[in-house]
């Protein structure tokens, strides 16, 4: 861990809509300065008296300067804590844990990278494509989702990378389709050296089959249920391949959100491999 | 934890259960959030007595963290095996046998529902453990009378009583209309429980008052705390408000010293099962507890 998260009491600074989405910018200093792109951060939710008792991870789309520090979070309800979320206004107040994960590994040279976001996945894209231009990197994006109101920061991907490639499954905007249909050719026309890729499990795992075609790494962020977000629970992991060529069940928190996507078993997301350490009648046993 | 606050402060850091196998746990979804609580079934994973020993034990050790290490088995063999082990191992202050867990897979043995086989393990634990090193037992109140399993324990040798671990929970998602546990059941945790826990700790302490009793249960602040130690807990152990706040333990202390120091206490034991005196009886006489968190 590069950062060490620290736990603050944020004010929300503006709320706003993104077409199916809520953006929330919170001035949190000690957590701005710290975040680099693929952090997250775990937020409590309900107030003080909340019978919510786990806290939210979200990735941080944007760091800024402003009042000390803001950082900036798109979620979309899903629940009574994110419906709370979406009812804060300006000068709320939000408690912050942060920031937490390990950020995405950047290249050391200049190379060609693909950026994929799935729905809002593609929020914690920006920073990192920031982050690859700075190091002379090229940036290309292919953004999807199931509808055109749930593709995130269409525009600002158009802004920022040489190309842009967007894919909705009902057709409503861009190409009618989902983002591995796309993919293969993208990676062909960039020459891309390597992919980075957030959103669902579903479309991780299909962005990795299309990687590993090229024989090119992939950088996948995962999205797995957390209670703490900062490694005690236990509950948020994923069956991952280790140095070692052993699957151990590693915390999506603390050991990611970011892995290499050849590393993680996406078939067996939500199982123990028979063949992970520890597993029940497994050979490590 | 060692990221948020200095671990040397803390009374103690009990571990996760130690098995003597390394364990991959259950499927996911592990937890689900309720009402004030979280039912979680992460089915013991962990690496396993041999790397907790080379590799987290050093750790804590270099760090200054008193380290209770729980153990959890699925024989009295497993458990008693795992004592040895622990023996010869510098860094232990105090063992916890996790007679309890309702996670294992092993079905047929919950030790702690069976005040006999509790007994056991404890005494064969109390056995291979050095003399100077605490063994506790703790106690689920998924029973018909914990009284009967906290003497049994004792009996059986037990330093110290923890209560309690989580009871057996469940809750369906009624949009997939499936568990919401891949597990189907799971421990429940969180402030959900905290009735069921100072109740066991009052009905202990009440029957058995010389046995230090180690309190938790849903405790998120101070005066959580010391609602356990009024109704008979000498130390109190904080487990999911740390999900919620990572500086809990430092955060809950600080509130406890302060709601002491409000009423006139010089030291915790003073306040330990106050809650059993009528008002005027007057001060008790008896403080040998040994273990205080503060």
């Amino acid at each position: 861990m590069a950062a060490s998260p620290v736990q603050v009491t944020g004010t929300v600074l503006t709320t706003r809509r993104v077409d199916a989405y809520h953006a929330l910018t919170v001035v949190a200093p000690g957590v701005a300065d710290r975040t680099r792109p693929g952090h997250f951060v775990g937020v409590a939710v309900g107030g003080p008296s909340t019978s919510m008792l786990t806290r939210r991870a979200f990735a941080i789309h944007d760091v800024k300067p402003d009042y000390g520090g803001t950082v900036e979070l798109v979620f979309t309800v899903r629940g009574p804590g994110t419906a709370w979320l979406a009812d804060l206004r300006a000068r709320d107040t939000l408690d912050l844990v942060g920031p937490l994960g390990r950020p995405f590994p950047l290249p050391r040279d200049p190379c060609t990278c693909v950026l994929v976001g799935g729905e809002y996945g593609s929020a914690s894209l920006f920073a990192l494509g920031d982050a690859l231009q700075q190091r002379g990197c090229r940036i290309d994006f292919v953004l999807g989702a199931p509808s055109a109101d749930r593709v995130f920061g269409a525009l600002r991907a158009r802004r920022m990378g040489e190309t842009t490639t967007l894919t909705t499954e009902d057709g409503s905007l861009g190409m009618r389709g989902k983002v591995t249909d796309v993919l293969a050719g993208v990676i062909a026309d960039a020459r891309a050296d390597v992919v980075y890729a957030c959103g669902p499990m579903a479309m991780l795992q299909g962005v990795t089959a299309v990687g590993v075609e090229f024989d090119i790494p992939v950088q996948v962020a995962v999205e797995e249920a957390m209670a703490c977000g900062i490694g005690v629970c236990m509950t948020c992991v994923l069956p991952v391949i280790g140095d070692d060529g052993v699957t151990r069940m590693v915390r999506a928190c603390t050991d990611g959100p970011v892995f290499r996507g050849e590393r993680v078993r996406f078939e067996d997301v939500g199982t123990i491999p028979f063949d992970a350490l520890g597993a029940p009648g497994g050979r490590h046993a | 934890m060692a990221q948020f606050f200095d671990v040397t402060r803390l009374g103690a850091f009990v571990t996760r259960s130690i098995t003597m196998a390394p364990r991959a746990g259950r499927p996911t979804p592990r937890m689900a959030e309720t009402p004030s609580g979280l039912l979680n079934a992460v089915g013991l994973q962990g690496p396993g007595v041999e790397a907790f020993l080379t590799q987290e034990l050093p750790w804590l050790a270099e760090r200054g963290a008193r380290t209770v290490v729980s153990i959890g088995g699925g024989t009295v063999a497993e458990y008693t095996a795992l004592a040895r082990r622990l023996a010869d191992a510098p860094g232990v202050t105090a063992v916890e046998v996790n007679l309890s867990c309702p996670n294992v897979e092993d079905r047929g043995r919950v030790f702690a529902r069976d005040g006999s086989s509790a007994a056991e393990v404890v005494a064969s634990v109390r056995a291979a453990t050095r003399y100077d090193v605490p063994v506790i037992a703790k106690l689920t109140s998924d029973v018909a009378d914990i009284v009967a399993v906290a003497r049994s324990c004792v009996d059986g040798g037990a330093d110290a009583l923890a209560m309690i671990n989580t009871p057996v929970g469940m809750s369906v998602d009624v949009d997939t209309m499936r568990p919401s546990l891949a597990a189907g059941t799971g421990g429940l945790s969180g402030p959900a429980i905290r009735p069921l826990a100072v109740r066991c700790v009052w009905q202990v302490h009440a029957a058995l008052p010389g046995v230090p009793i180690i309190g938790m249960g849903g405790v998120t602040t101070g005066r959580d705390a010391l609602e356990f130690v009024l109704a008979g807990a000498c130390a109190v152990a904080v487990g999911s408000a740390l999900f919620h706040d990572p500086y809990a333990c430092p955060r809950i202390q600080r509130e406890l010293e302060e709601l002491l120091t409000e009423r006139g206490f010089d030291r915790l034991a003073d306040a330990v099962g106050l809650a059993h005196h009528p008002p005027g009886s007057g001060p008790r006489g008896r403080t040998d507890l040994e273990e205080s968190s503060l």
